[in-house]
């Protein structure tokens, strides 16, 4: 603990700073910093170098070169530049490097220096070329300002979603602004300018002028301003050499210092710690970097080299040709635990631990102390924070080895916190490894900003898939949001691929990914078909369908062939629907008459609309006609629509020369209004019913008249009617009315029925009103339902029917019929003798 | 009677290891690999489950997916986390996958297979229980399903040795045939050198002979289906058969006794048979009369047994025999017999055509309704365009609108059509026989187009003599399922299908008959005597009898039967309706 506050440097009373080195640099610089165009991105990302840059009017046959370092310096990609002059260079949210020409194009890379797009920032800015560019982060994503040779604005608040804003001009501005700077309040991107000892703030509405409460007088310029990371906080640095410090709202001034230096600084950024007190802005000179703050005097540093400042959330990332530092303020419990003759519990618990290491006393009477205060507690958890703070693994070892020992005398301590403390202190370690390079410090880790989302997902941008993969299965993380995810990315990646042949790459990604849960094969298809690897494509889903269809056997030629027949072509097809444009699919579709019907099928349960317009797009009448009769009364509920869907029907049908279907679907028509009116006039339940149901509901209601229209307007056949009368009539055992219907006229369906309704109503008295109208064919049979076996006996006779003889035989029953029966046997024996 | 203990009949394979196959694996899949602890059934309602993981044993059905993502989706709105697993039998479908994605929920499901695809219901009959292959495959012409079938036929292969000689007809049968082909040769002589067990494989599609399917069913277990519905091989027999106030479950298969000496037999001869059976176990019962107290004891301990479970199941098929004719007398079932005879036999169709009208008009039963109109039309190549109009118009006033969306669907099956000008008849017979000669005929049979598509009843049925009085009179009332004529001999004694293949033309399969023998005579002559029927659609129970009676009858041949699923004409008829949801 001797030299351990050797590098803090007190500012004021209160607060601590503290430089320490993350990294020597690996990269070998030929030039100056200072001759390059820098662009650092937050959050420990990656650094952009463009050497050669255009104002150092060199020989114009040399190009720039453009490279990507990691935050250790290892190089991730270098690539000539052969497009226009760079204005500025910026990193987004998403670690895209953004970088803005003097034309006001904006060339879009990724992290490996793969070409992902470009956008223009409009026709003005392309006629006034561009002057400065600035690229800022909001909640939104990241946007991009620009000052053009007219001295006006122009800002996008969000790239992934561009919408240009042209800024007000500003009343009589004739050169460009000594500074300006990005400002994002309430969600608005504003734009803060200082000309002369003016300070203007552009919003999309207007230009105001605002004037910092506080500022001492005398200024005739700002040459620099700071906005800090969270945009609360505003630093402004005059011709004076006088530093003001205040919100960024420009309402209250926190602090003001005066470094007497008037040169203007090479850079100014804020330097602090959400939710500390403390406030602090770093500023940068060729050779002094001093830290300014609410106090009367400054920590000064020397720098040996050109360096370069990035503010981060909690501190400033300092970057050099050979080293990479990092400056921020001592964290609460740090300073607890850590400062000279500190009383306070963690400290002294560490302290107990090492005595105890020691085998001395000691660690009782320390551990006796804290207990008697009773902060043991408290001790332990100083002891677990302040490790999250400490870069060095040993120092970070020893405070989470002095809580677990402090954590020994607790009854119930909770564990979570020390557990979680570990695991991310080994994630932050290694992702902190020089190979790796994000030096992320662990409050930016913990605190909402970057997610273990987030960081797997830098990770897997690196191109970092097995530590990614480690990393998801150390922490244990589900399958779905860890492990396959990054599998899903890493076989996009290797799609994209082009020296490695079809076949290894589908049988890698197979042989990887296996089943695997949430893993969408077709991304990975789409992906290797955007690069245009259509064979690839297809054997990915091959390979996948084989794995899936058929266990684990392994793949050979004639599968291969068969599937890619039967059902590679169907599911590429099914994918590419979404690739393709509607027509075209369709067209595809059409000659592949199995995927055709397949697909047919999907559609009907799935997605209704397609289906119609496939038809559509065939000309099929018929199909069209069944769908919307389907849609009549299956998708639409109201009658009107009903109504209008059948419509549709019919005219389908009659295109499709189907006269029969559309007479049917006008009749369903007509019949679904009177329906809906019935209802309305006679209440009840009529819609949906068959025009047969109907009329008998109708009878059934004794609405006698209305069912005799309906069955005229609907030309209902005589048969039928006569038949659902009867049955309804029966059913409601109006046997008077049955009767006057009976002599109405001449029965079409004869009157058998009429006796067997009478006896099924068990209505014996009835049937044999009608028994007696049969028609002589049907006589015995009529007679025998109505039980009358002796009088059947003699037409039986009559008819001289063998058949009908038999029939009444067989219905004599005992004593009672003896006489019957003997008379049928005579009658019998009389006919075999003719 | 009881054939697997015909002296001369050969052995039947022995399913019991599919059972035991199937069994082991699903135990395996749901106890070992998903710790399964509950199981529920797969229903439109909520799972009350509380566990941490459910697991769904599904069949590829968009619908069954769109049941899971709303079970998901609640349980995410609920905020609650569970692990789910879709285990598809017997395999999964991209189409689902799709769903389940579009659903949003692909990441959040993992999903499985269970390729179990053989249901042994009887020891002679093996179900793939896939009744939506009849519509998916000749409605919707989907031809995933096809991939299942081969994948069964290999199993079988591997299982029970290769197949020797392989008979096919229909577009179905051929594909399933070469796919098969292609598994067998990837698989690189596993079972070569294994002797066959089975020496004929006939595979046989639903839409070459949809007459037989659609005709009133008479012998015994068919008469059960028809009423009561079959399911899996079991039988749900109501209060009114039980003679209690409870339903009651029961299997049929061969090992009911009773059942199995019945299930053949013509209902006509069921009752007497019945009441022997009655009377012989009435004897059984009385000899117990003379007995001493040893012969006593070993009655009870024995015999006793036995008899009271026979007794059950005789008062049960008595009961059910019963409740059968109850219908048939009900419904006017002589007429209906009277009627179908007389479609089948080609002669008062005016009247047949009148007697459906009425039978549409009085709203008897729209399934019946519907099953006589498409008999009417297959078996007169097409309704009269008169005949077409009025019919439908009639039925659509009976059942509804919806119907007419069922008219389109038959109408692509080819089971309900309209005669065209010059189809009568006459016409095409002497048309057809001049395409037999002509080379070109195999061009306008394409199975697709349903235009195209004929069923030709008549003169097939007057080229075998389908329509008989007498002689095998089996399965359906006095019509002779055209499977039993085709492997009735000539096909298996001349090994091919030659001299049939006037008939074949007339199917509409003269592109889709195929034989496949091997050279070697590796097949012993008890396998030779082993014949697999795989119906590509589904069979009726008339079909098996026919052909168990057929085999019987030849003697020394055993049928066995593997069909996608167990049918009737109801079942065909609901498969084609639209009904709303």
């Amino acid at each position: 603990m001797d030299c351990y506050t050797a590098n803090w440097n007190p500012l004021g009373d209160s607060a601590f700073y503290r430089k320490y080195e993350l990294y020597s640099m690996d990269w070998d610089l030929k030039e100056e910093l200072r001759d390059c165009l820098v662009a650092a991105a937050p959050y420990g990302g990656p650094i952009a170098l463009l050497r050669n840059p255009w104002r150092k009017e060199k020989a114009a046959s040399v190009r720039p070169v453009l490279d990507i370092y990691s935050a250790s310096g290892m190089p991730l990609a270098s690539l000539l530049w052969k497009s226009g002059p760079v204005v500025s260079l910026g990193w987004s949210a998403e670690e895209e490097l953004l970088c803005v020409q003097e034309d006001g194009a904006v060339l879009v890379y990724g992290l490996h220096g793969d070409f992902r797009r470009h956008f223009s920032m409009g026709n003005e800015v392309l006629q006034n070329r561009v002057l400065d560019a600035r690229i800022f982060h909001t909640e939104f994503g990241s946007g991009v300002a620009i000052l053009t040779g007219a001295h006006r604005f122009t800002l996008s608040a969000n790239v992934g979603d561009l919408k240009l804003r042209r800024m007000p001009e500003v009343p009589g501005l004739q050169s460009a602004p000594s500074c300006w700077t990005a400002l994002c309040q309430d969600r608005v991107a504003h734009i803060l300018l200082a000309v002369g000892p003016d300070l203007y703030l552009l919003d999309h509405a207007a230009c105001s002028t605002v004037t910092p409460p506080g500022l001492a007088p005398g200024v005739s310029s700002f040459l620099q301003m700071a906005v800090s990371f969270t945009y609360r906080h505003l630093a402004l640095f005059t011709d004076t050499g006088y530093i003001w410090m205040g919100t960024a709202s420009l309402k209250e001034k926190l602090c003001e210092f005066n470094c007497n230096i008037r040169a203007a600084p090479k850079q100014m950024v804020w330097c602090s710690r959400p939710r500390s007190k403390e406030r602090a802005v770093v500023v940068a000179w060729e050779r002094r970097l001093m830290v300014v703050g609410d106090a009367p005097e400054s920590i000064q540093f020397v720098l040996d080299e050109d360096s370069y400042l990035v503010p981060e959330l909690d501190g400033v990332r300092i970057f050099s040709r050979s080293t990479h530092e990092f400056l921020h303020e001592v964290p609460a419990a740090s300073e607890e635990i850590f400062k000279i003759a500190s009383m306070a519990p963690g400290a002294l618990l560490l302290e107990a631990q090492k005595e105890y290491e020691k085998e001395s006393q000691k660690a009782d009477e320390y551990l006796r102390e804290i207990q008697e205060l009773g902060q043991l507690t408290q001790a332990v958890q100083q002891c677990i924070e302040a490790a999250g703070h400490e870069h060095q693994p040993d120092m970070q070892k020893s405070l989470l080895r002095a809580a677990s020992f402090g954590k020994c005398f607790l009854d119930r301590f909770p564990p979570d916190s020390f557990v979680r403390m570990c695991q991310d202190l080994r994630v932050l370690n290694a992702v902190r490894d020089y190979h790796i390079g994000i030096p992320l410090t662990y409050r930016k880790y913990r605190y909402k900003q970057l997610t273990i989302q987030v960081l797997l997902d830098r990770l897997v941008l690196r191109r970092l898939y097995p530590l990614a993969i480690q990393i998801c299965e150390y922490l244990r993380l589900p399958e779905v949001q860890g492990v396959s995810r990054i599998l899903a990315h890493w076989a996009c990646y290797k799609v994209q691929q082009k020296d490695v042949s079809d076949e290894d790459v589908a049988r890698a990604i197979n042989q990887k990914l296996g089943d695997t849960p949430g893993v969408s094969y077709s991304d990975i298809a789409a992906r290797a078909y955007g690069c245009g690897r259509t064979e690839l494509a297809i054997k990915v889903w091959v390979c996948w369908s084989m794995s899936h269809a058929q266990g684990s056997r392994p793949l050979r030629a004639g599968t291969l062939t068969w599937v890619r027949a039967r059902l590679g072509v169907f599911t590429v097809l099914l994918h590419l629907k979404n690739e393709l444009n509607r027509g075209d699919f369709f067209m595809t579709l059409r000659n592949q008459p199995m995927a055709l019907s397949l697909y047919r099928q999907f559609c009907k349960h799935q997605e209704l609309e397609t289906l119609k317009d496939l038809y559509n797009q065939d000309d099929n009448h018929q199909e069209l006609g069944s769908f919307h009769i389907r849609a009549s009364y299956a998708a639409e509920e109201r009658i009107e629509g009903r109504v209008a869907a059948l419509q549709t029907a019919a005219d389908a049908f009659y295109k499709a020369k189907n006269e029969f279907a559309a007479k049917a679907t006008e009749d369903q028509m007509r019949l679904l209004r009177l329906q809906r009116r019935l209802e309305d006039e006679l209440g009840g339940q009529f819609l949906d019913l068959s025009l047969h149901d109907t009329v008998t509901t109708l009878i059934l209601g004794g609405h006698n008249k209305r069912a005799e229209q309906l069955a005229r307007d609907f030309r209902i056949p005589d048969k039928r009617l006569w038949w659902l009368k009867l049955t309804a009539l029966a059913d409601l055992e109006d046997w008077e009315e049955l009767e006057k219907f009976s002599k109405s006229k001449k029965s079409p369906i004869g009157y058998l029925p009429f006796v067997e309704i009478c006896i099924k109503q068990h209505n014996k008295y009835e049937a044999k009103k009608y028994a007696s109208r049969v028609g002589p064919e049907q006589k015995v049979k009529a007679l025998l339902l109505v039980g009358d076996v002796a009088q059947a006996a003699d037409v039986a006779i009559e008819h001289r029917n063998e058949a009908e003889l038999s029939l009444v035989l067989s219905h004599c029953t005992g004593a009672t019929d003896g006489a019957t029966a003997d008379k049928i046997q005579r009658a019998r024996a009389q006919a075999q003798k003719k | 009677m009881a054939f697997p203990h015909r002296p001369d009949a050969p052995e039947l394979p022995d399913f019991s290891m599919l059972k035991r196959l199937a069994r082991d694996q699903l135990i395996y899949l749901l106890e070992q690999q998903h710790e399964v602890d509950k199981l529920y059934k797969v229903e439109n309602k909520p799972a009350l489950s509380s566990s941490e993981q459910l697991c769904f044993l599904v069949r590829p059905r968009i619908k069954n997916m769109r049941y899971i993502a709303s079970l998901v989706n609640a349980d995410k709105v609920a905020g609650r986390t569970r692990k789910y697993k879709v285990i598809f039998s017997p395999q999964k479908f991209y189409a689902c996958e799709m769903v389940l994605e579009e659903e949003g929920i692909y990441g959040d499901v993992s999903c499985d297979e269970w390729a179990f695809s053989l249901l042994p219901l009887d020891v002679d009959l093996l179900s793939m229980e896939l009744p939506e292959f009849f519509r998916d495959y000749f409605l919707e012409g989907d031809q995933r399903w096809i991939n299942t079938v081969a994948q069964a036929l290999h199993l079988l292969s591997t299982l029970y040795g290769p197949f020797p000689n392989c008979y096919g007809i229909g577009r179905c049968a051929k594909m399933a045939y070469e796919l098969w082909r292609k598994l067998e040769e990837e698989e690189d002589g596993e079972t070569k050198g294994r002797r066959p067990e089975i020496g004929h494989i006939f595979l046989l599609d639903r839409d070459v002979d949809f007459v037989t399917a659609l005709c009133s069913q008479v012998v015994y277990e068919g008469l059960v289906d028809d009423t009561f519905r079959i399911k899996c091989g079991s039988v749900d027999f109501g209060p009114e058969v039980t003679s209690s106030d409870k339903s009651l479950k029961v299997l049929l298969n061969a090992e009911d006794k009773v059942f199995h000496e019945i299930r053949n037999e013509h209902f006509s001869n069921v009752f007497g048979f019945l009441s022997q059976k009655a009377r012989n176990l009435q004897a059984q019962y009385d000899r117990r009369r003379g007995m001493d107290i040893k012969q006593m004891k070993n009655f009870v301990s024995q015999e006793l047994k036995g008899l009271k479970q026979e007794h059950r199941l005789l008062s049960l098929h008595i009961g059910a025999c019963e409740s059968i004719m109850k219908k048939k007398t009900k419904q006017d079932f002589q007429e209906l017999i009277k009627t179908e005879h007389a479609l089948l036999e080609g002669f008062n169709i005016r009247e047949s055509t009148s007697y459906i009208e009425e039978h549409i008009d009085r709203q008897v039963s729209p399934i019946e309704s519907l099953r006589l109109m498409c008999l009417l039309s297959i078996t007169e190549n097409g309704l009269i365009p008169k005949d077409y109009r009025s019919l439908k118009t009639q039925y659509l006033q009976s059942y509804g609108p919806e119907h007419l969306l069922t008219f389109s669907n038959l109408r692509r099956a080819g089971l309900l059509t309209e005669q065209g000008p010059g189809d009568t008849l006459t016409a095409v017979e002497s048309k057809v026989s001049k395409l037999v000669t002509d080379k070109a005929a195999g061009k306008i049979t394409d199975a697709f187009s349903s235009l195209a598509k004929r069923s030709n009843f008549r003169a097939i049925s007057k080229k075998l003599n389908l329509v008989c009085g007498t002689g095998m009179v089996r399965g359906v009332g006095g019509f002779i399922p055209l499977w039993s004529t085709f492997l009735g001999g000539n096909v298996l004694e001349r090994r091919s299908w030659q001299g049939l293949d006037e008939v074949v033309r007339l199917l509409n399969c003269g592109d889709f008959a195929f034989t496949d023998m091997t050279k070697e005579d590796k097949a012993s002559s008890e396998s030779l005597r082993l014949i697999l029927v795989v119906f590509l659609g589904g069979c009726t129970f008339s079909e098996i009898s026919a052909l168990r009676f057929l085999g019987r009858e030849k003697g020394k041949r055993e049928f066995i039967f593997l069909t996608t699923a167990v049918t009737n004409s109801a079942r065909l008829m609901e498969a084609m309706s639209e009904v709303k949801a």
